[in-house]
């Protein structure tokens, strides 16, 4: 039943907001219903028309909200006008609403670019996830309090800075908002590998219910699909990417027999159907480099060149130092480790870079490749004292003390 | 991202609320609590603590049974917290920017201390993996 009331949860909202146009108190409402209905359902059993009837219920406190603040500013005439006057008269709870479907003009009012990434994590991650604010604030690591001032000010915004409740335009679309809120919620989750932290790859879970919600309302956006697919095929090798201590296990250590078959197929039927539909963009290309790799037995089984390719078309979408990191080591793999170094002495020269522990990581890998120990134990070293990443930390100076040993 | 912001000051420096005047002391601690309230409304705050005085502090080790020895903190040592907020922020200059903000808490007659606010990053997972 939780699934059920989780699934109905942006529909109901969409509809309440749609028609009274208040975020703030519709979320309200809808948090109210969805209370009544998880106290009612088990005894009552589940109604004919749950969506209908969530509608119903938030609608009644809508009524009573919009009443009680007119009472209380002694404005009735101004705000009931507020209410739609087909709505002044109440329905039987059961009564057909119209089935049109809000989620996405929901995603899109969340993901907003008014908001701050945080406060789009969260405003998503309660109003379409479903999610408690105790849940997103266990899942952040932050006081239930803080979590919940940080998402009624993300209510306040919305209103304040007058965003609408429509659905997006395709070019609204493609700036990518949605898709990127997405993203982030799913790398909290996918990065979160240990400990206390553990609670937190829920999150990559619910980050793919919603990439599959997305492109269930929006089956031919190749660039949704491409996000979908490269959740799957990044989640499929979630298991193998950590040992019992929670310490990172890198991609050529991973015991492959245990990456998620069912998904990796999933995914490459994704991005393969996409790329062959429409123009490529960067969430398809990173899907595409991430099922070169679930496809191939080993590292060195890898069709590296096609990886390289395909990082090369990345980087003429996304200025991004990572991706210009992945690049470099991907010329390592197709050309030689020196190959790779002079790449990096390249990208030394972008301030975004020089002082990343990233680059100080690639540099240790490939000097390790030549068989320059003593400067992969500095570098290693020097990669673990620049990152905030415990796990990583950990990994870094486990492979400087390996070759300490070796 | 998360940041600890902790505001270190001198022994027998500047900052000796118990020897201000008191309204000075009060309009102090009035602001420290408006600032906590602000972090708090504004989605950022993970915690705020004030530290007792140091002359309460004990300095703690193992023994060699691992027993505690403690010792009283001695007066030469040169600076002690005096409290410390943790926030949850989007990027590093906002974390800076609240640290500025605490650093201008009011002090004798009621001028910005601009005492020194130490800003440390909350060890975690990396932000993005690409």
């Amino acid at each position: 039943m939780i699934h059920l009331l989780r699934e109905l949860a942006p529909q109901v909202l969409g509809a309440v907001v749609r028609r009274y146009r208040d975020f703030a108190a519709s979320e309200d409402a809808v948090q109210e219903a969805l209370f009544a209905a998880a106290q009612q359902w088990p005894t009552s059993g589940v109604p004919d028309h749950p969506r209908a009837w969530l509608i119903q219920v938030a609608s009644r406190r809508m009524v009573d909200h919009v009443r009680s603040e007119a009472a209380r500013r002694q404005r009735e005439q101004i705000v009931v006008s507020l209410v739609p006057p087909e709505d002044q008269l109440a329905r039987a709870a059961d009564e057909a609403i119209d089935e049109h479907d809000d989620t996405l003009e929901l995603l899109f009012t969340c993901c907003h670019p008014a908001l701050s990434p945080s406060s789009q994590i969260a405003l998503t991650l309660r109003a379409v996830g479903g999610l408690t604010t105790l849940e997103i604030a266990k899942a952040f690591l932050v006081p239930e309090a803080t979590m919940a001032q940080r998402i009624s000010r993300a209510k306040a915004t919305i209103k304040s800075s007058g965003v609408p409740f429509a659905a997006p335009t395709e070019a609204e679309l493609a700036t990518g908002s949605v898709m990127h809120v997405l993203y982030l919620i799913f790398n909290e989750g996918y990065t979160a590998s240990s400990g206390a932290e553990l609670v937190r790859t829920d999150l990559a879970c619910e980050a793919i219910r919603l990439a599959r919600m997305l492109h269930r309302l929006r089956p031919d956006d190749p660039e949704i699909t491409g996000l979908l697919a490269l959740m799957l095929l990044t989640d499929a090798r979630r298991t193998a990417r950590t040992g019992p201590a929670g310490e990172l296990i890198p991609l050529d250590e991973q015991d492959r027999t245990r990456w998620d078959r069912a998904q990796i197929a999933e995914g490459v039927d994704l991005v393969t159907g996409a790329f062959a539909r429409a123009a490529v963009g960067p969430y398809q290309i990173q899907a595409a480099i991430a099922a070169v790799h679930d496809e191939a037995v080993s590292t060195d089984a890898t069709d590296w060149p096609q990886i390289l390719a395909l990082y090369s078309v990345l980087l003429g979408f996304d200025d991004n130092p990572m991706v210009a990191l992945n690049h470099a080591i991907a010329i390592a793999m197709v050309n030689g480790a020196a190959a790779g170094l002079s790449r990096l002495a390249e990208l030394e020269r972008d301030p975004r870079l020089a002082e990343h522990h990233r680059l100080f990581a690639v540099r240790a890998h490939l000097l390790e490749r030549l068989g320059d120990r003593a400067g992969a134990i500095d570098h290693y070293q020097r990669a673990a004292a620049r990152t905030t990443s415990i796990a990583e930390r950990d990994y870094l100076l486990a492979r400087a003390a390996r070759k300490e040993i070796s | 991202m998360k940041f600890m912001l902790m505001m270190n000051t001198p022994t027998g420096g500047p900052y000796q609320i118990a020897k201000w005047p008191h309204e000075d002391f009060r309009a102090h601690i009035a602001f420290m609590k408006r600032f906590a309230a602000k972090l708090g409304g504004n989605g950022e705050l993970v915690d705020a603590q004030g530290l007792a005085g140091p002359d309460q502090a004990k300095l703690v080790k193992g023994g060699k049974d691992g027993a505690p020895i403690t010792d009283g903190v001695f007066p030469e040592s040169k600076e002690f917290l005096a409290g410390f907020w943790i926030v949850d922020v989007d990027t590093k200059e906002r974390a800076y920017a609240i640290a500025a903000e605490a650093s201008m808490a009011p002090g004798p007659g009621g001028a910005p201390l601009h005492l020194p606010i130490e800003v440390r990053e909350v060890m975690s997972v990396p932000p993005e993996i690409k």
